[in-house]
């Protein structure tokens, strides 16, 4: 991360431990802007956010470690986290995670080299009547199959290529 | 929607406006005195009457005290309370105000779940609305000394968050490992203060209740669980979706109406709950029978039972928190033994050894989560012990 970059996102953090008077009731709202803008926790991150709430960085990181939608690694531009609980699978999840491992030629757990996609495993998803569910970001699709998935993953990454900004390639 | 017909209680028409205007006439007593008559018990999945956790918050000391609206719905084979938040947002959030009211609170939070970000925005849409019919913040429906807000609070991803004093660790910023009980969150909750956690499907049907009557909401149901209950049904059958129907209905029953009638099991209450036999169609859904928070789940006659187990107990075994040990290991020690059984490698003698350790876990471990996950594992290995060893002989 550029120092300019870091310094842009601790004034960010220390706005919003304000806006929560530095209560620790503000953390995790904290770390879910972290993630969202820079699509992980880094350990420089971390400090700024123990410092701006006057804790210790391994308390942060605690809290990090336990949460799915939290991490210190960086993610894909977009997560790709199919369901794997039982009406999903029932409903043929495993043909689905084959097919997008092999459109995004990457397994479960890993990232693109080019830093757009994340795939992942999620536990239910509130959607078991309409199986296979997966979520795409905050985005929710349903009814899942293999052929209809390589289509879902073109969308984002078309969507994506529309309007890449400098500096957003990692 | 809904794939009920039928539109009993909560799915009823309701003006939720008017409903909520004139049951904020009432004495808080006399509210929660409707809600106790009606016998409705918590929707969540534990089942504690709503009423008593309100007479206890009420009852509480304290200037600040907090109502929370526990959208975590995470238990595998449950999405009604989606559907609520998507389509019922507005009886929901009057459903908290009278919460509020009742017990002296003037916030409230809705905890969503990360996996419903979605959904957020048109929540957030909702409550502005209310606002701006002042049914949400100062002098609610002209109450001089009432006023009540609701902020979103969003989750991110733990199911133990839906437990609700984990739910309260991760609210107040920390990792979402339940608390020891007592204090019960009615005394000691939020920041300290006297809480109430309720399930969405509860605050709904409190709306209903209080405008329609404790006795018309008793018409449905039995007399231990009164009322009806949404269900969320899928797996092998015809028509999967939610489903609202009187509590003490047959498992038989429900599967004649979801379409599920050559099904060999039925799994009530998710993951968590119990894996029901075709043997035992005719026990019935209720609080006195086989309770759940609404989650139904179908196995057809060729669903291999044993990997229904697995699926399951890796549910358990990602979603512990690790804070005690009966829960983290046993967990895993019951995965490895399906494990075993479906290489065909496991000694009976081992697999009673198994079931020992399940029974130790659902008196030791410390909440529902680590006490519940060897339910499935138990009433799947006794019900399904000679398909499992017949599928997985390894001397054929
Ligand atoms: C592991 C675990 C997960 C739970 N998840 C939920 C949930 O997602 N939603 C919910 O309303 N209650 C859940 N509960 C039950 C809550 O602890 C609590 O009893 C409930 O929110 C109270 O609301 P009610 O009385 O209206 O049912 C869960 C309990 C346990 C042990
Ligand atoms: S039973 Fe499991 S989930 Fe509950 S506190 Fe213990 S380890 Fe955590
Ligand atoms: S099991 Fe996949 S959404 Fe519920």
């Amino acid at each position: 991360m550029l120092a300019s970059e870091r310094d842009q996102l601790k004034a960010e953090i220390f706005k919003m431990a304000k806006k929560h008077d530095q209560h620790r009731s503000g953390l995790i709202p904290v770390l879910q802007h972290v993630q969202n803008v820079s699509r992980h926790i880094s350990p420089e991150a971390m400090q700024d956010i123990a410092e701006a709430f006057k804790i210790h960085p391994v308390e942060v990181q605690g809290v990090v470690s336990f949460y799915s939608f939290l991490s210190t690694e960086k993610k894909g531009k977009f997560i790709v986290r199919l369901c794997r609980t039982i009406s999903c699978d029932m409903a043929g999840k495993e043909a689905v995670a084959n097919q997008l491992e092999n459109e995004l030629g990457i397994e479960f757990g890993e990232t693109t080299d080019d830093g757009m996609f994340t795939l992942e495993f999620t536990n239910c998803l509130g959607m078991c009547d309409q199986g296979p569910a997966m979520l795409v970001n905050e985005d929710i699709h349903t009814k899942v199959t293999p052929e209809t998935v390589a289509d879902i993953i073109d969308n984002y990454r078309n969507r994506f290529g529309a309007h890449v900004t400098q500096g957003e390639h990692a | 929607m809904s794939k009920t017909d039928k539109k009993l209680v909560i799915f009823s028409d309701i003006d939720v406006e008017k409903a909520l205007k004139s049951a904020l006439q009432k004495s808080r007593p006399d509210l929660i005195n409707e809600v106790r008559d009606s016998g409705l018990k918590g929707r969540g999945g534990a089942g504690f009457p709503t009423a008593v956790k309100w007479n206890l918050a009420a009852a509480a000391q304290g200037d600040r005290k907090f109502v929370i609206c526990n959208a975590d719905e995470g238990e595998p084979g449950t999405f009604k309370d989606r559907l609520l938040l998507t389509d019922y947002a507005d009886q929901l959030v009057a459903g908290m105000v009278l919460a509020g009211y009742a017990v002296g609170a003037k916030e409230g939070i809705i905890y969503l779940r990360a996996e419903y970000a979605y959904i957020r925005k048109d929540l957030e849409a909702t409550l502005e609305k209310m606002r701006g019919k002042k049914l949400l913040g100062k002098k609610i429906a002209g109450k001089d000394n009432f006023e009540f807000d609701v902020h979103i609070h969003m989750g991110s991803g733990a199911y133990i968050c839906g437990e609700e004093t984990a739910l309260i660790e991760s609210l107040e910023g920390h990792r979402g490992e339940p608390r020891n009980r007592p204090p019960f969150p009615v005394t000691v909750g939020y920041l300290g203060c006297p809480t109430s956690v309720n399930n969405v499907e509860t605050f709904i049907t409190v709306l209903h209740i209080v405008e329609k009557g404790a006795k018309w909401f008793k018409s449905y149901g039995t007399e231990k669980s009164t009322g009806t209950k949404l269900f969320s049904v899928s797996g092998d059958c015809d028509k999967p979706g939610v489903y609202e129907l009187p509590m003490g209905i047959s498992i038989k029953k429900l599967l004649e109406t979801v379409g599920g009638e050559d099904a060999k099991a039925v799994q009530v209450g998710g993951a968590s709950g119990t894996c029901v036999p075709r043997k035992d169609f005719d026990r019935v859904i209720a609080y006195e029978d086989v309770s759940t928070g609404g989650s139904i789940i179908v196995f057809g006659p060729f669903r291999d039972m044993l990997e229904v187990a697995v699926n399951f107990m890796e549910f358990f075994c990602d979603e512990s928190c690790g804070q005690c040990t009966p829960c983290r290991l046993g967990t895993e020690t019951l995965l490895e033994g399906l494990d075993m059984l479906d290489e065909g490698k496991c000694s009976l003698k081992y697999l009673r050894e198994l079931c020992s350790l399940g029974e130790t876990m659902q008196v030791s471990s410390k909440c529902g989560l680590g006490q519940s996950a060897p339910n499935a594992f138990l009433s799947i290995v006794e019900n399904f012990k000679s398909e499992i060893f017949d599928s997985r002989c390894t001397c054929r």
